[in-house]
């Protein structure tokens, strides 16, 4: 089993970095998506994987799997998905604004020509 | 326990909670209460100074639960400064961005001010990495907000690669923290100091591996090159005064890894040793090189400060790899200055480009009204960017240089010179600003007479003349701070960790 999770993790990751150096916001975004579901199984991992065992007190537990691992999981679930939508919000602001979806600003003429509006 | 511990983060996180949900309209009411909170900020944070002098490091267990198992938030010497320094930068950009109007050019300016100061006290405060990692999400989403302030077409593309790049280091220092937690089974500070002190010799290639992800992380946040790309466009684009209170954004990585490569992973820990100072002085090096080329070379008034920042950052963590008391005396001083200064330009440039039209430096534009003034207030603030006397920037720099002795071919020669071409950079762009727009017919623009623009830039201006005048009460404190932080025994005993 941890052969596989390691394969997996690894996949999510080599997935993820290929997408995040993509030129347009869309599979940047995706690829930052990835990348957190890679992240999210490595910390998952980190407290040892067993399989079958209660992580909170139960009267017939022989023993028990890691359960502060699982906590840190769902902060970090929790944190990216708002993450996710904040970056989704600002690509959609920028490729409605500039009308491209190019994560460069390379056609950019100068920084601040103008007063802000 | 001392309960005041917590409201630096608790007060600005309820006001700003209010601001969205019951000011929503009325901005007089907002701009009341921000301002108020952060008044407030700055009297809690003073106080808390004043308690980390005269007593040893203070935990704050929340929900009560004992370390390592609970949260916990530690007040120390070093923490209390950082809240200090924050509290008033925070001041004078809230009186800048109400004396200029700015929080009238998009919504919810104030709410989003509350909750990036919410996460860099936060930050500052906490005893735990994986809750470092929590404050920093908190105040990288206000600051997304905050970057974007305003809209307009550049500052959202920027806004969507600062979001990018800081989404990365996000994951990054998820992938370091999952990894620390693996080797040691714990995530505390203080119990990660005593763990990693006496780890096992087969687990020390990990925990070395998690080091150097967290400095990499830590480096994004605090622009060191090769991870600096996103800081000069980021800025630049920014609003002036969201700029100026980014100036305390990096400082947020400094502060992380003096804290996490002091406390966690000196160079006495046997299984990572010098490493981390072996890398982060090449780094530093580069940076200032980087900075200062920068800021010769920008063709905009706002990416010549951006680049004045990423070279204090370079400047600063020369001081912060030398790893020693002294040395992170003079990183501390180095903090303190290199923050007022960069906000001070910051807001400068901001002044510049209300009254000016544009930042280009390409050509001089007709003078504008009230150039004058604006003019020694750009010298001033340069003046001490670039570590030139009288002011701080001079002790700053000094201070490095005498640390640093002992690499003195490599260190003082790269340091001088950069200083010359920032001196020359400054100097430049001033005079394209100030001077030759008076061989040009005068432009008759409409003057916006504000005074208090003008207050805000004065008080980081003269907060920089009392780091020069009373340098020697505040080295005092620094050195103390400095200390406490190289014998974390008293910081690791407020825990009151279980034996084993």
């Amino acid at each position: 089993m941890e052969a596989l999770l390691a394969a997996v993790i690894g996949l999510l990751t080599a997935a993820g970095i290929y997408m995040l150096l993509r030129k347009r916001t869309f599979p940047v975004i995706v690829g930052l998506a990835l990348l957190s579901y890679a992240v999210n199984l490595f910390i998952f991992a980190s407290g040892r994987v067993v399989a079958g065992l209660p992580p909170i007190l139960a009267p017939d537990a022989a023993a028990y799997t890691d359960p502060l691992t699982q906590a840190l999981v769902l902060t970090a679930i929790v944190i990216s998905f708002g993450m996710s939508a904040v970056i989704v919000v600002l690509a959609i602001g920028a490729y409605l604004e500039t009308g491209s979806d190019g994560i460069d600003m390379t056609d950019a003429p100068s920084d601040r020509d103008g007063p802000a509006a | 326990m001392n309960h005041w511990i917590i409201v630096p983060v608790v007060l600005p996180a309820i006001l700003a909670g209010l601001t969205v949900l019951a000011m929503r309209g009325d901005l007089v009411l907002q701009r009341v209460f921000g301002l108020g909170g952060t008044v407030a900020l700055g009297g809690v944070a003073l106080a808390l100074l004043v308690a980390a002098d005269a007593n040893p490091p203070e935990v704050y267990r929340l929900g009560d639960w004992p370390a390592p198992f609970g949260i916990v938030l530690v007040l120390d010497r070093l923490a209390a400064l950082m809240l200090t320094l924050t509290a008033f930068l925070a001041l004078c950009v809230q009186l800048y961005v109400i004396g200029t109007g700015w929080d009238k050019r998009g919504r919810h300016f104030h709410a989003l001010f509350g909750f990036q100061l919410m996460g860099l006290n936060g930050a500052f405060l906490t005893g735990d990495v994986f809750n470092l990692f929590v404050f920093f999400e908190v105040l990288l989403i206000a600051s997304y907000g905050l970057m974007i302030h305003g809209g307009g077409r550049e500052r959202l593309r920027a806004g969507v690669q600062y979001v990018t790049f800081n989404l990365v280091a996000s994951t990054l220092f998820l992938f370091g923290l999952a990894t620390i937690y693996s080797v040691t089974g714990t995530l505390n500070m203080a119990d990660l100091a005593i763990k990693a002190a006496t780890l096992p010799e087969g687990e020390a290639a990990l925990l070395r591996v998690a080091g150097l992800l967290l400095l990499i992380v830590f480096g994004i946040k605090a622009a060191l090159v090769p991870f600096h790309f996103w800081l000069p466009g980021t800025y630049a684009n920014a609003p002036g005064p969201v700029a100026a209170l980014f100036a305390i954004m990096t400082k947020v990585g400094a502060y992380s890894i003096l804290r996490v490569f002091t406390l966690i992973l000196p160079p006495s820990t046997p299984a990572t040793g010098a490493l981390y100072a072996d890398i982060l002085l090449p780094v530093a090096l580069v940076t200032l090189a980087v900075g200062a080329l920068g800021v010769l070379g920008a063709r905009t008034v706002g990416r010549m400060v951006a680049f004045a920042a990423v070279a204090s950052m370079g400047t600063l963590f020369v001081a912060v790899s030398q790893f020693t008391p002294a040395a992170t005396t003079a990183a501390l001083y180095y903090v303190l200055h290199s923050t007022l200064a960069t906000a001070a330009l910051f807001l400068i440039a901001d002044l510049i480009l209300a009254r000016r039209g544009d930042l280009s430096l390409a050509e001089a534009r007709p003078a504008f009204a009230g150039s004058g003034l604006i003019a020694w207030l750009f010298l001033g603030a340069t003046v001490a960017l670039a570590g030139m006397p009288p002011l701080s920037g001079f002790l700053g720099k000094l201070m490095i240089l005498e640390v640093a002795r002992d690499q003195m071919a490599l260190v003082w020669s790269v340091i001088l010179v950069t200083s010359l071409l920032m001196i020359v950079g400054f100097a430049q762009a001033g005079s394209t600003v100030f001077w030759k727009s008076h061989a040009l017919p005068a432009d008759h623009r409409e003057a916006d007479t504000a005074a208090l623009p003008f207050v805000s830039v004065g008080l980081l201006l003269a907060a920089i003349v009392a780091l020069t005048v009373l340098a020697g009460p505040v080295m005092g404190y620094l050195s103390a701070t400095s200390a406490s932080m190289w014998d974390p025994g008293p910081y690791i005993a407020a825990h009151a960790l279980p034996e084993g």
